[in-house]
């Protein structure tokens, strides 16, 4: 294949990781950005979209995008519900303390992770695509599923944007964000809010993990690379920022895809942490995060 | 404490505190702090900084949990409410330094204040006949306004919950005296317009230009509570608890 339809390749495929961690890395972002909570299971809400999915998908008969577009609803609304569950029990009974919360979600991580370990087994499981189309381009071939990995992500960060700047939800948080004590003194039930930020954050990681179990598989430990490369596009985005978030899991997701197949994986990880440790030297609030609040 | 205003039992009362304790940590702010806002007037609390001025704020907001006492509005007791059902109740507050949503627009600050009580479009109107200069800026990010403009959004912000109850936290600190004297002129209007209106003010000059009546506020205690013209007769209390004047 010539250098041209190459990197063609290689950058379709650094998009589908990007549509896919843009998603993740939002959910982390946006409970950061509201809570001020760094939420280290963040990776395991979406390791438990993954293995629903195939729960879901196995369960429903029939032609296989039945299942997947059931998983597809299903799948984030259990786990919104579990994210919920979490929030009322552990975050909310230590007043969403930084510190204490980071220890809790590092003890949350181990429970999902133990959990599904026990319930769902240590085998990784595939879960079959809702179609199987493939585009023709003059080169090569290339999985339409993928590409609609893509518009799916895309549409759902839009929807997320409108959502936060257009509706009345979206004000009520942001004013949560930007100054969670004056919010209260104008009706806005604070704890109400960060429950459902909880919920939202872990449903945007279900989502991009039922979105690509059809191309990767499900296994309990999946959730450990979603939250190490989130937290690198929200360290290089700036927390809370969605536009920053966007760019910046673009920025790697690409990057990964195009060093990954003309050079080495090690290569675009090598880059990804010099590219985190510039921007904790030089900007350490990233790219679009503001310096401080 | 003494409350010295002879007319106080035939006025309606808006707000009563009485006995009020209040914790910041393990410090105690304010100690069985009583005080009364009758209905339509302006009741400044002047004192010290760290007198217990802000906190007593937000203590009636439920920003601070009482730990004794009782704070009611019209007969009704806000203590034990979430915070977030007191401006629902009727209370609206202008925090020290605005706090204003800086990254949201005019508008958009404005529309908070709506929503905190179902307020529509024609309160808006409304408010933003009394700050026409706002009217001009809707859709710009309230983080660059001046600090006359940010001051005139804080409170055409809490004025969207059309309250009973105002609480005003050193509207005038940092600006120049046009700006002063357009605050002044506000809270003067919404005397007219019968909105019962708690000052914290340091300025002795505002205090005696717009206040009905003025508490003295000293180690977190109600001292005194006196009839602004007393005080313009005989300044002594000012000098007595504020060491100026």
């Amino acid at each position: 294949m010539h250098f041209g339809p190459h990197l063609l390749l290689a950058a379709l495929e650094g998009l589908v990781t990007s549509a896919v961690l843009a998603l993740t890395a939002l959910g982390l972002s946006l409970v950061f950005g509201v809570m001020r909570v760094v939420n280290v299971a963040h990776g395991e809400f979406f390791m438990l979209g993954a293995v629903l999915a195939w729960a879901i998908s196995t369960a429903i008969s029939g032609h296989p995008a039945l299942g997947f577009l059931a998983a597809l609803v299903i799948a984030p609304l259990i786990v919104g519900a579990i994210a919920l569950v979490a929030e009322r029990l552990v975050l909310r009974r230590l007043n969403y303390n930084p510190e204490a919360t980071i220890v809790a979600t590092i003890g949350m991580l181990y429970i999902i992770q133990q959990l599904a370990l026990s319930f769902y087994g240590p085998e990784a499981r595939p879960v079959e695509p809702p179609f199987s189309y493939r585009i023709l381009l003059p080169w090569f071939g290339y999985s339409g599923y993928k590409l609609s990995i893509i518009a799916a992500s895309a549409l759902l960060l839009t929807a997320t944007w409108l959502v936060l700047t257009r509706t009345k939800v979206g004000l009520i948080m942001r004013a949560t964000q930007y100054d969670s004590e004056t919010a209260q003194a104008f009706g806005i039930a604070v704890g109400r809010v960060y429950g459902g930020v909880f919920a939202l954050g872990a449903m945007l990681a279900a989502i991009a993990a039922v979105l690509i179990v059809p191309i990767s598989q499900a296994h309990y430990l999946m959730g450990q690379d979603p939250l190490l490369l989130s937290f690198i596009v929200v360290i290089i985005g700036g927390l809370g920022s969605l536009r920053g978030t966007v760019v910046a899991a673009v920025l790697i997701g690409l990057s990964d895809g195009i060093i990954s197949m003309f050079f080495s994986p090690t290569l675009a990880k090598i880059i990804a942490t010099l590219l985190v440790a510039m921007v904790l030297v030089f900007r350490p609030q990233g790219l679009f995060g503001t310096a401080s609040r | 404490m003494i409350e010295t205003n002879k007319a106080e039992a035939s006025k309606t009362e808006a707000l009563r505190i009485a006995g009020l304790d209040c914790f910041h940590g393990a410090v105690q702010v304010l100690y069985r702090l009583d005080l009364v806002l009758n209905k339509g007037e302006v009741l400044c609390l002047f004192g010290r900084n760290g007198a217990g001025k802000t906190t007593t704020l937000k203590a009636i907001m439920g920003l601070v949990p009482a730990s004794a006492g009782s704070i009611k509005l019209t007969g009704k007791e806000l203590t034990g409410l979430p915070a977030h059902e007191v401006p629902k109740a009727g209370v609206a507050y202008v925090p020290q330094g605005r706090r204003l949503f800086a990254e949201m627009t005019v508008a958009e600050n404005i529309e908070i204040g709506l929503m905190a009580r179902g307020k529509g479009r024609a309160v808006r109107d409304n408010v933003l006949d009394l700050f026409p200069l706002l009217r001009q800026r809707l859709r710009q990010r309230s983080g660059t306004l001046s600090g006359g403009e940010q001051q005139m959004l804080a409170m055409a912000r809490a004025l969207c919950l059309e309250p009973e109850v105002l609480l005003l936290d050193e509207p005038t600190e940092g600006l120049m005296p046009s700006m002063i004297a357009k605050i002044r002129e506000t809270v003067s209007k919404l005397r007219a317009m019968d909105v019962s209106t708690i000052l914290v003010e340091q300025r002795v000059d505002a205090v005696l230009s717009v206040a009905d009546r003025v508490c003295f506020i000293e180690n977190g205690r109600n001292r005194e509570t006196v009839d602004v013209e007393e005080l313009r007769a005989d300044p002594s209390a000012v000098r007595r608890y504020v060491g100026v004047g």
